[in-house]
Parts: structure tokens; sequence; C-alpha cells
């Protein structure tokens, strides 16, 4: 009796039939697609994209060369040299490197950062000409953190009451 | 100019492109289409950047195809390989012939028309055949293989239910067919009601004789990489291309035709302007079978091969053979056809 009221059923397609009725109200769904360089998805303020180097709003940079984003980097993407600044002896940065290869973008540097220098914003659409591009200097850093200061600023002022 | 000379050649040849040239087009727009609802059935939006709505999206394919270099495999039959996607699409354009499109419209009134159809739509396989032994390529051999037992199986299964077509037609006319179908009851007058089982078996062998999903094995890109064409490139695979699908719209036009009254209106001749008959009722019907077959392909995973042959032979041809007494009983004491 079983096999016969199977056999019925295949030889009617029901469930052939309950397949394209499935398609077909798929396909008058609203669909999924987002036009991406026209559209974009919402960004979390915790987006950890390409770096940037902050200053202070007197325009003193807050990096004090304590190299602990240095020593925290778990890919090694991180080169800092420091010496006494000419003018008043304080402790700066004469080299900060970050090979954007390397790196992993986990964050641990701006946690790490003592004086919220080193930071990563929510720029992710960026590209190389060259390989050799792929290491951005501190100029650079310090360039994309004067630039995007106030997305920035506006992004941990945002998660400020979760730490 | 000289009549007999625009009778014998001029006119023959501005019909024959008056059909091939729109028929070229269609392929166009329907490859577009395919991508477009088989995108939707996925929740996506398909080509929508190249021209408004991406309705360039086929011609730029096509362009694209055609700068293609078609490279010769080692060893390949140099002959053969060549012949091969002529040899497919010839028959898929010559088909064309005796489709008739309204009353009048038709190129070639053929009395033979569906014997001509069976024999062309048959042919095609050879193009397939062929391909797949010069491509001197082991996938390729394999769908070759595997097409020319399917298309030969399904065959079977699709004349017995042109038969059945036949008995209650009483003519192998197309343009009479589609005129025994006419009545005073509309859509109810068409053969798809006494031939119902027969209908499904035919759209259905239709799909498989055309390599479609779900019975495209002979492709079978996650078996065997494309199947018979997997060496063709450029030119050669777009050929291949446009045989397929000029194969799916004619099986289209041919169900629309043979069993849901061709050009004839759905509604009775009693209703006035919408029980008029005309070209645009056969292609609303076509376009909803066309329609079918990507909404088969959307919907369907593809059959193993061992199933497709024991739908074949051990469900298809003993249903149709069944119906073919089914129709003669009918016809005998009058109860379906004229």
């Amino acid at each position: 009796m079983k096999t016969l009221v199977r056999y019925f059923k295949s030889l009617l397609l029901i469930e052939l039939f309950r397949g394209l009725g499935l398609t077909l109200r798929y396909l008058l769904r609203p669909k999924y697609t987002m036009h991406y360089p026209m559209e974009h998805i919402p960004k979390s303020n915790r987006f950890r994209g390409l770096h940037a180097l902050r200053r202070y709003p007197n325009g003193e940079e807050r990096c004090i060369a304590c190299k602990l984003c240095e020593a925290v980097c778990p890919a090694l993407a991180i080169t800092i040299d420091s010496a006494a600044r000419e003018c008043d002896g304080q402790r700066r940065t004469t080299r900060y490197d970050i090979d954007l290869f390397k790196c992993i973008f986990c964050g641990f540097c701006e946690e790490s950062c003592p004086v919220d220098s080193i930071v990563e914003t929510g720029i992710h659409e960026y590209h190389f000409d060259s390989r050799d591009e792929s290491v951005v200097t501190k100029s650079q850093l310090l360039a994309i953190g004067d630039r995007f200061e106030a997305d920035i600023a506006a992004a941990r002022a945002q998660d400020a009451v979760f730490r | 100019m000289d009549e007999a000379l625009f009778n014998q050649l001029v006119w023959p040849v501005a019909c024959i492109f008056a059909i091939v040239l729109p028929l070229v087009l269609a392929v166009a727009m329907f490859v577009y289409w395919e991508r477009k609802i088989i995108g939707w059935m996925h929740v996506r939006m398909g080509p929508n950047k190249v021209g408004p709505l991406g309705l360039f999206q086929a011609f730029a394919d096509v362009l694209k195809l055609l700068c293609k270099e078609v490279i010769l495999p080692t060893h390949a039959n140099r002959v053969l390989y060549y012949l091969a996607p002529m040899l497919a699409l010839i028959p898929a354009l010559a088909a064309w012939a005796v489709i008739p499109f309204s009353d009048q419209l038709v190129l070639a009134n053929v009395n033979a028309g569906l014997l001509y159809l069976l024999a062309m739509t048959s042919l095609g396989v050879y193009g397939i055949i062929l391909a797949g032994w010069a491509s001197n390529s082991r996938y390729a051999l394999l769908g070759a293989m595997r097409s020319a037992a399917q298309v030969i199986s399904y065959e079977l299964a699709m004349g017995l239910c042109l038969v059945c077509v036949l008995v209650l037609a009483g003519s192998l006319n197309l343009s009479a067919i589609v005129h025994a179908q006419a009545g005073s009851r509309g859509m109810l007058d068409w053969f798809w009601l006494p031939l119902l089982p027969a209908f499904f078996i035919y759209f259905i062998s239709g799909v498989a004789e055309t390599n479609r999903a779900p019975f495209d094995v002979a492709e079978g890109e996650s078996e065997i990489v494309a199947g018979f064409h997997v060496e063709y490139s450029g030119s050669a695979f777009a050929l291949f291309f446009l045989a397929e699908y000029a194969n799916m719209i004619l099986v289209s036009f041919l169900a629309a035709i043979l069993f849901w009254g061709g050009w004839l209106s759905p509604f009775p001749v009693s209703w006035g302007g919408l029980g008029h008959s005309s070209f645009w009722w056969l292609f609303i019907k076509a376009f909803f079978f066309a329609f079918c077959f990507l909404w088969f392909r959307a919907t369907f995973p593809r059959y193993r091969y061992d199933q497709i042959m024991r739908l074949g032979w051990k469900v298809f041809i003993p249903i149709t053979l069944v119906w073919v007494l089914v129709a003669g009983c009918l016809k005998y004491y009058g109860l379906a056809g004229n």
C-alpha cells in the first residue's frame, strides 16, 4: 500500500511541483544584492581598517615611542626607531613603519597604546600600485590621522562607554 | 527583376533571414533572461550593469566570444573538430522552417512537417558526438557518450508522444495539427487535455533532448568539466551555445503548437477580441514554456546517469505506449480530436 501511494505520488510529480513553487516564491522576493560601489553596508565603529597616528588638539603628536605596539604586534608588522627630539629633548619616534602585508588587523596595537596614538580607522578601500608601497611610514600615518581625525574621534567617542 | 529568380531565390532567402535573425536575437535575449531568472530565484539581481538593466550583457558576451581564439587541441581531428559545431547549429536552425507562426505565416508548409522536425532534432546529436570524439579529450568523449545515450532513449518517448498527437490530429502537417485543435470551447479543445500525460512526457523529453538541467549530464560541469564542448573556445563554442538555445526555443514552440493550440486563442471564439487567434498567443505560450526551462534549471538538481536511463526506458516509454492506445480509443469513440 505504502509503495503504491509513493508510486502515484511520484507519478503525479507532486514533489517536483512543490519545488517549483518554492523557487517561484523566491523569484518574487526582495533581493539581497548590495550595489557595492554605489551602496555600502553599515560599518561598526569598532571596525579595524587602515592605521593612523593621531595628534593632540594643539598639533603635538601623541606617540611617545613607548614601543608597546611594536612589542605586542603578533605579526611583527610594526618597526619603531626613537630618539630625543632636538628642540625640547622629548622622547619621540624617528621612524614608525607598518607593513600592511604583514598586518593582520587584530587591533592589539590600538589596545596597547597608552596615549591613543596608533588607531585603526574605518577605511577599508585602499590599494597599492606596487609592492614596496605596502609599508606606510610615520608621515603617511600622521597624514591619514590628520585627514580623518573627525571620524576617528567620533568612533572613539561612540565606543567610550564600553571601555 | 526576373520573376523566376525572385520567386526561387530572393524571396526564400529573405524569408529565411526573417526567421533566423529574430531567432538569433531571441537567443541573445533568452540568455540574458535566463541569467536574470536564475539570479532572481537565488535572490540575486542577475546582470544589471551593461546597458540599461543589463540588456546588452548578452551582446557583450557574444562580442567577447567572437574576439577570442579558436584553439585546436593536439591530435584533434581537424576536419571533424571544426565541422561539429556547424553540425550542431544547422539542424537547430533548419528545424524552424516548418514552424507555423500563424494561420498563413509559415516558411515551408511541409506535409510531413512533424517527421522533418523529429529528424532535425535528432541530427543535432551528431554535432555533439563528433565534438566529443574529435576533441581528443576524455571529458569530451564521456560527455558525448552520455549525450548520445540520453538523446536516443528520450527520442523514443518523445516520438511516441508525437504519435499521440498524430492520432488525434490525423495529420503530420503542423498547421493542420493546430487547425485540428480549433473548436468552440477555446483551450478545452486543445490536445493538452486528452493527452495530458503525453504532454508532460513530451516536455520533459524535450528538456532531456536539449541536454538542459536537470538532464545536463552531457555537460555535467561538476563531474566532467563541460562535457562535449570542454575543448571549444571562442566562436566555435558560441555556435554550440546558439544551437542549444535555439533548440530550447524550438521545443517551447513545439509544445505550444502540438499541445496548446499554437496561435489559437485560449478563449472561445464567441468572446470577440480575446477570442481572436494571432501570433501573439503562440508567442506567449512559447515564452512560458521557455521560462519553464529556466525554472527547472533553478529548481532541480542534476539526475544521475542511471536515473535518467531508468526514467526514460522504464517510466516514460510504457506510459506513452499506453497513452497511444488511450488516444486511439478517444479518437475512435469520438471523444477527442476531429
